[in-house]
Parts: structure tokens; sequence; C-alpha cells
């Protein structure tokens, strides 16, 4: 182990996230390797080892012969502090080597408030930040995941960005990359070719200019580079690699249990989930392969617990088929299935009953919204008797905490929706005393609001934020109007989802914003420890950027936005037939349903949900 | 029912896994044996399963124990090298046997303490060290478990400290009181900041060779 990290290591928090050597972290003999890649996470170690996205692409790029892919992690204030004063660059977990040579460094970025821990972590490996300033072929510096799906507030930084699912691309690329090398290209000779491969997106071969009310006035393709570049998806989940044999982390992580991914895509259609547009079309893993990688998941790693993942988990055809065939196996091997998602108008005793045989902690459903009128607006497509159905049967059941989530600030709310947010928690409690077997447990019923902020690529890409006075009057409303003591009311903070909103539909104007602020001490800005928005007040104001344009402004039908290069597969003209529906209040059915024509199904070659 | 005891190694990464990771990570390779680990009776049973003498973080080791119980008649074999499938680096388990003898019979653990000094070992360091190892009474300050500062004499918990030195290093083969109370090595440089402020090392680093009972054989 390096001597400076022995030292260092004592002093800092969980330094068990800092040494590698888990279980199944892949360790490969340096003489054997012609590629380093080092893949990063913006995030901590505990964030990023659990992100399923994360281990696929993990075991893809070690799969390629001469490929050593390894992690990396965005250290911990006490431990960046003690490595910049050590002198000491980011370093992969798996060798402990210093990232700065590698020849390929990529990023996973999931959410916005992710961006200055790129930066950061950037600069701690002695990487240049811009890409500009990066002229030879290494280190490449690449990103992928949901929150590319407009690159434009990190455009400068990027040399490649990846779109849609990685397992095939993320290959193609690097084989390109390793050809560049061994027939010595330029950057730029690479990045022209890397432009021609489907699914990767080249910031720097796009030219943007504005209007002067600061909108797109036009985005020009350079160098052959195409007009429009489409995400990959994989075609098949039956033949796409899935991690049975991962890394187990020695230390907790947050999802400290197998990910057993079902299905992508999600046939629902909530008109202001971007998960839910840009992860389309659905397909679907066969419930034998489900079961036969849940059970060597488990075998492999030890953990006793699995979750059913996907953006729906209740929506899978065969779910409760698969639990039955997962039983035997659970109940001897003392394995617990748990749902991260419940949708409230498909949740059953049945499926409960297989759920947590013995631990009846909490279940969460989502509303997201207070009234029928805005469930319709947002096409969540939840009724309240459905809910308290659902919560009547839980309670019934025994369980005796609930979580309802749902979200302020939603296009066309009242307050109305508001107060109806506090109704719902009431008949919620109301359902308990009717339902529960035994009351002398009490009940806890937990409303959390989120202020919803407007995404690319969804039916609200158009509206505007409504603005932070307004947001926190609605939340003292709902505050005012929760009176029942069993009913707990916790709202987020606002002042990150003000800046979520601005990164999430900015411009390239906002890479200056994102290099400020960071030159300011942002870093791990998606926690609250770290988190200042004073800060980004502080970067806007230098960078003469005014948020409210990107957060508050509605945008008119002919307005081309940011990200109009990318598609996602959905068609923007959906979005605004969806967006439409929306005002009017009109709910489109799920695409199990009837088929609605959003053009994701043109990626599989016509015929989704298999 | 067998009650089963792993002896094993902790050195090099999993130095830094703390101790209820540890037993996590255990949990998680049982399943790998055909073992059925007993558990508690209670509404949320869990494994029973403890760590003996649990090891501060950083510090390296070549005798940590394990004690557990299986609901099966074992007497451990072929255990040890299916638990080995399934560890991190730096984890390794030794042996896998019968627990016969009680934990209390575990008096004396035997650590090798480096003492790193950065521009040298400074001259006669080894010699001052022995005298001060070697005192009737060595109070330090230590953090007791409600978190305040307590004054504490190490010095009738060492047992027997043997001071040796090499490039820039001062290797001491101590043997200190293992429980009630046990004495962290790592406090003797506590000791050392104490009373030769000017014979601080610059870092020290902790293994456990051995862990003894009180004729000075090892505990099995």
């Amino acid at each position: 182990m390096d001597k400076r990290l022995e030292r260092i290591l004592p002093r800092v928090q969980k330094p068990a996230r800092y040494v590698g050597g888990e279980y199944n972290a892949v360790m490969k003999d340096k003489s054997e390797v012609d590629t380093r890649i080092a893949f990063c996470f913006p995030d901590t170690y505990e964030i990023g080892m659990s992100n399923l996205g994360m281990r696929i692409l993990y075991g893809v790029m070690n799969q390629i012969p001469g490929v050593w892919c390894e992690r990396v992690f965005a250290p911990w204030g006490d431990m960046e502090q003690e490595m910049r004063k050590a002198g000491m660059p980011l370093f992969a977990l798996e060798s402990g080597d210093p990232i700065t040579s590698y020849d390929i460094v990529a990023f996973s970025v999931g959410y916005e408030m992710a961006f200055p821990a790129i930066l950061n972590m950037l600069d701690l490996a002695g990487i240049p930040i811009h890409s500009s300033e990066r002229t030879s072929l290494t280190p490449l510096v690449i990103a992928g995941g949901t929150a590319m799906y407009n690159a434009e507030p990190v455009a400068d930084f990027i040399d490649v960005v990846s779109l849609g699912e990685g397992e095939e691309i993320t290959v193609e690329l690097v084989e390109l990359h390793c050809q560049a090398r061994r027939e010595g290209w330029t950057k730029a000779e690479f990045l022209r070719r890397a432009a021609q491969l489907p699914g990767l997106y080249i910031p720097s071969l796009y030219d943007v200019t504005y209007h002067d009310d600061g909108t797109v006035k036009a985005i020009t393709p350079l160098d052959g580079a195409p007009a429009t570049v489409t995400k990959r998806i994989v075609r098949d989940l039956d033949k796409s690699y899935f991690p049975v044999k991962t890394i187990v982390p020695s230390t907790e992580i947050v999802q400290d249990r197998v990910m057993l991914e079902l299905f992508r895509g999600c046939i629902r259609g909530c008109r202001f989930c971007q998960a839910g547009y840009v992860y389309r079309p659905v397909r679907n893993r066969s419930r034998e392969l489900c079961a036969k990688y849940g059970v060597e998941s488990c075998n492999d790693s030890g953990y006793q617990e699995v979750t059913l993942s996907s953006l729906s988990t209740s929506d899978y055809p065969p779910l409760t088929e698969l639990c039955d065939e997962l039983e035997e196996f659970c109940t001897q091997r003392h394995v617990n299935l748990s749902l991260p998602s419940l949708r409230a108008d498909n949740f059953s005793m049945n499926l409960m009953q297989r759920l947590a045989r013995g631990r009846k902690t909490g279940l969460t459903f989502a509303p997201e919204a207070g009234t029928q009128r805005l469930r319709d607006v947002i096409n969540k497509n939840v009724t309240l008797e459905e809910l308290l159905r659902s919560c009547h049967t839980a309670f019934a059941g025994g369980y005796n905490a609930v979580k309802l989530y749902f979200m302020l600030g939603l296009p066309t709310e009242t307050d109305e929706d508001v107060l109806g947010i506090a109704d719902i928690a009431a008949r919620v409690m109301h359902e308990w005393r009717e339902a529960a077997p035994n009351k002398n447990r009490g009940v806890r019923i937990t409303v959390s609001t989120s202020w919803f902020v407007p995404k690319p690529h969804t039916a609200f890409q158009w509206e505007p934020q409504i603005t932070r006075e307004e947001y926190e009057r609605r939340v003292k409303l709902l505050r005012e109007a929760i009176t029942t003591k069993t009913v707990t009311y916790n709202w987020h903070d606002s002042a990150t989802s003000v800046i979520e909103a601005v990164l999430a539909r900015g411009d390239r104007k906002l890479c200056k914003v994102l290099e400020t602020v960071w030159r300011k001490g942002a870093t791990l800005d998606a926690w609250e420890e770290y988190f200042s928005f004073d800060r980004w007040q502080e970067a806007f104001a230098e960078c003469g950027v005014d948020p409210a344009f990107y957060a508050n402004r509605r945008r008119e039908k002919d307005e081309l936005m940011p990200w109009s290069m990318i598609s996602s597969g959905v068609t923007e003209a959906y979005l605004w037939r969806e967006y439409q529906r929306a005002k009017e209040g009109v709910t489109t059915p799920d695409c199990r349903t009837h088929c609605n024509g959003c053009g994701a199904n043109k990626l599989v070659g016509g015929k989704c949900d298999v | 029912m067998s009650k089963l005891r792993l002896l094993f190694v902790k050195e090099a990464q999993a130095s830094y896994i703390s101790h209820l990771d540890l037993i996590r990570t255990f949990q998680r390779a049982f399943p790998r044996t055909e073992l059925e680990i007993k558990h508690t009776q209670g509404y949320h049973p869990h494994p029973i399963m403890s760590i003996v003498l649990p090891l501060p973080v950083g510090q390296s080791s070549d005798c940590e124990l394990l004690d557990f119980e299986v609901t099966q008649e074992s007497d451990g074999a072929g255990i040890a090298e299916t638990l080995n499938t399934g560890m991190p680096l730096g984890l390794r388990v030794l042996e896998c046997y019968a627990a016969s003898r009680p934990i209390r019979e575990l008096t004396d653990l035997r650590a090798d303490v480096e003492l790193e000094y950065d521009g040298g070992v400074p001259a006669g360091g080894v010699d001052a060290l022995r005298q001060l190892f070697a005192r009737d009474s060595l109070v330090i300050e230590k953090r007791t478990k409600r978190k305040d500062l307590a004054e504490v004499d190490i010095a009738p918990m060492i047992h027997s400290a043997i001071l040796t030195e090499a490039d820039g290093i001062i290797r001491a083969d101590v043997t200190v009181q293992a429980q009630n109370p046990g004495l962290n090595p790592q406090l003797l440089g506590k000791a050392i900041e104490r009373y030769l402020p000017e014979l601080t090392p610059d870092f020290i680093r902790v293994r456990r060779k051995a862990i003894l009972d009180a004729e000075g054989r090892d505990f099995r």
C-alpha cells in the first residue's frame, strides 16, 4: 500500500472506502494490459457502489481483452484535504495507481448536482478540466448516465458523451480508442471518427449560437458529426451482460444487497419523469433468467437480500411467478425479497405476503399529487381509492408505517391541490383505524414533498419551475394543514432544487458558472454538508448568468432546446402532444394497454415490451 | 449443535474494515459452507457470532478469533478453505475448530509495534524508550466509552517490551494485557508523546502476533 495513503487513512472517516481489495474486485497483471480505464463516479463510494449501471459497465469493460477498468470515487471532504496536503493524486481503488496517465477517464453521471464533483475529480487527478486543454489522445475524458441527456453544462469539460445504455457502445468506443493509439491518430481525428459511432455525442463538434435574448439560435454540427445523436439501447435483455459475480463491498453501502434488474423502461408515462421517457422502450428480462441470476448472485455474494429492481417493479408481468420461483431458495437461505417501487394501483395482498416475511417495516407509495385533477395532469393514473385500498391491505397485513411521496410545484398546481395532500394523509390515517388489527403499536405516516424540477426530454421540458418564494409558501400551507400528530411532514430543502432546475435545462453558458462555483469550493454539492446556495449565487453573478432564465421561464413551442441534438428515441412531437394533454388534464393510457406512438419502438425495430 | 472458532489473519486492505463491517463480511461468507449458523430467537433474528478482542481499525493481526454456533454437529473441517473463497484481500481464515477453551483464559497479546521516524531514529532513542517502558507508572489520557478523557496508568498492563532499531524504525516487540481491561499497543505512542515528546514517532504501525494464556502459551 502507498505509504502516504497508510499515513492518511487513520485520520479519515470510513477508511475502508479508499482501499479497494473487496471480494470480486478485478485485479489484472499490468504487463498484460494495454488500456487502463478509470471508471469514475462523481460521488462517494457508498453511493457509487450502489449503482447498478456502474457494476454492469465495470464487468463489461473488464471482459475486453487487454483492458483493465478500475473504480474511482470522489473522496469525502476530510480525505480530499489530506490528499491535497500530501500531494497525492486521485487514485484507482484496484491498483492504487494515480489515474493521471490512464488512457480513458470515464464518468457515470446520474444527477446534475454531481457536476462540480466531475471537475474536482479531474483536478484531484492532475488532469486539466477543459477538453481544449487536453490536446493528446490520452487521457480521454468520457461521460454517460442519465444526466448526460443534457450534457451542455459540462460540454467544455467532456470529450465524448455516451448516450443511453452502455453495454455495446462502451466496447466500441474503447476499441476505437485502442485503434487510435495504435495508429497514432490525433485527438481531433479520433473525435471525428468517434462521432460516426451511433450513440456518441462529441460536444466540441457542435457549434452553438445564441439569440440576443439568450435562447439558442442554432446548433451546427461540424466535421461530419450527425445532426442528431440517438441514444443506444440493448435490444434483448436476455442476451445482455448481467453482473452475477459482482463486487461485494467490505463496508456498508446504500444498496447493500443484490440488485436484480427485471426490466428496463417503464410503461407508465408519468409526464414529469425523465427516467420514464429516456429509458424507453420497455424490455423485459425473462423470468427464468431473473430467477437464475437472483440465485447465482446470492450464492456468489452471500447477500441475504435481493431487491427486485426496475422503474416500476409491480409492472413486471410475471412478478408473482418470479417470487414463487424464488421462494424455496429464499426460505432455505433466509433471503428476503424487497421491492423498491410500488404502485398503489396494483399492490396486492398476494404480493405483500411474499415480501419481507419476517420484517414488516414500512411501505412507500408515491401518489405525487394531492388531487385527482393534478394526478391526471401529470398522468400518474393512480386514484385515491386505489391508494386507500392498498394502505388498507397493508395495515390489515400488519404494516404500521406508510411513507407517501409527493411533489410540490407541479404544473397547474393550485392551493387546493396542496391541501389535498393533507387530506390524503388524514384519510390514510382513517384507513389505519379501520384496518389495523393491533392499534396498540400505533402508526407512522410520513408525508414527504420534493420540489418539482422540470427535466429535459419530458413533457414538462417547456414548463417553468415555480419561484422559491412560492414553493416555500406552499410548504408552509401544507405544514399548517397537516394537524394529525401521527403524520410527519418532511420537505425537501429548496435551494438545491433551484440549482438542479438551472443545470437540468442549462446550455453551454453554464460551463463557466460550473467552473466558477467549483473554483469557489463546490465539490460534493449533492450533499447538504457541502452545498452552498450563496456560492452558486456568487458564481451566477460573476458570470452574468440569470438562474431564473433557466429555472423559471416558460419555453415556447418553437424554441430550440439546448439539448436538441440529443434524442432519447421519444420524439419531441410526442412530448409536445403529452404537454398539451397535460394542460387539458387528459390522461394517456400506459403503453401496455395501448401504444401511444412515442417513437421509442423504432429503437427495437418495431415492437416494445417483449 | 457445535460451538466453533475461527482463527484468521486481518491485514493490508482488510485492516481498514471496521468491526461491524467485519461481522457482515463473515455473515456473507458463511452461506458458502454447509453450516447453519444459529440465530437469536428474538423478533429480528440475527446470527450468533462474536469477534474476540476486536482489532482497532488500521491494525493488522495474525491471530484474530471469531466464535460462532452452528445447528449441526461439526468439527470445522474444511470450513477455512471454503470461507477463503469469498474473502476480501487481506482477510484469510487459517483454521476452524471446536471452541473448547473459554475466552477468559486469553490474558495476553503480543504485538509488533513499529515506530517510524522520517528523519531517522534520534540518537539514544531506543535506550530512552526502553527505560520509559520499564517505568512503574505511565499515565496517559485515554478517551473512555463515555467519550470523556480519563487518566489511565498503562505501566501495569505492559508485561514485556523488547526494543530494537533498524532503518529509521524502532521495533517494539511487546506483550500487553489482553482484556479486563486490555491495552491497545497503539497507546504506547501516547506515553511517548507525554513523557518523551522529542521521541514522538511520525507514524506507528501495529500488528498483533500472538494471543497468549496466563502461562504464555498460544491461546486457541
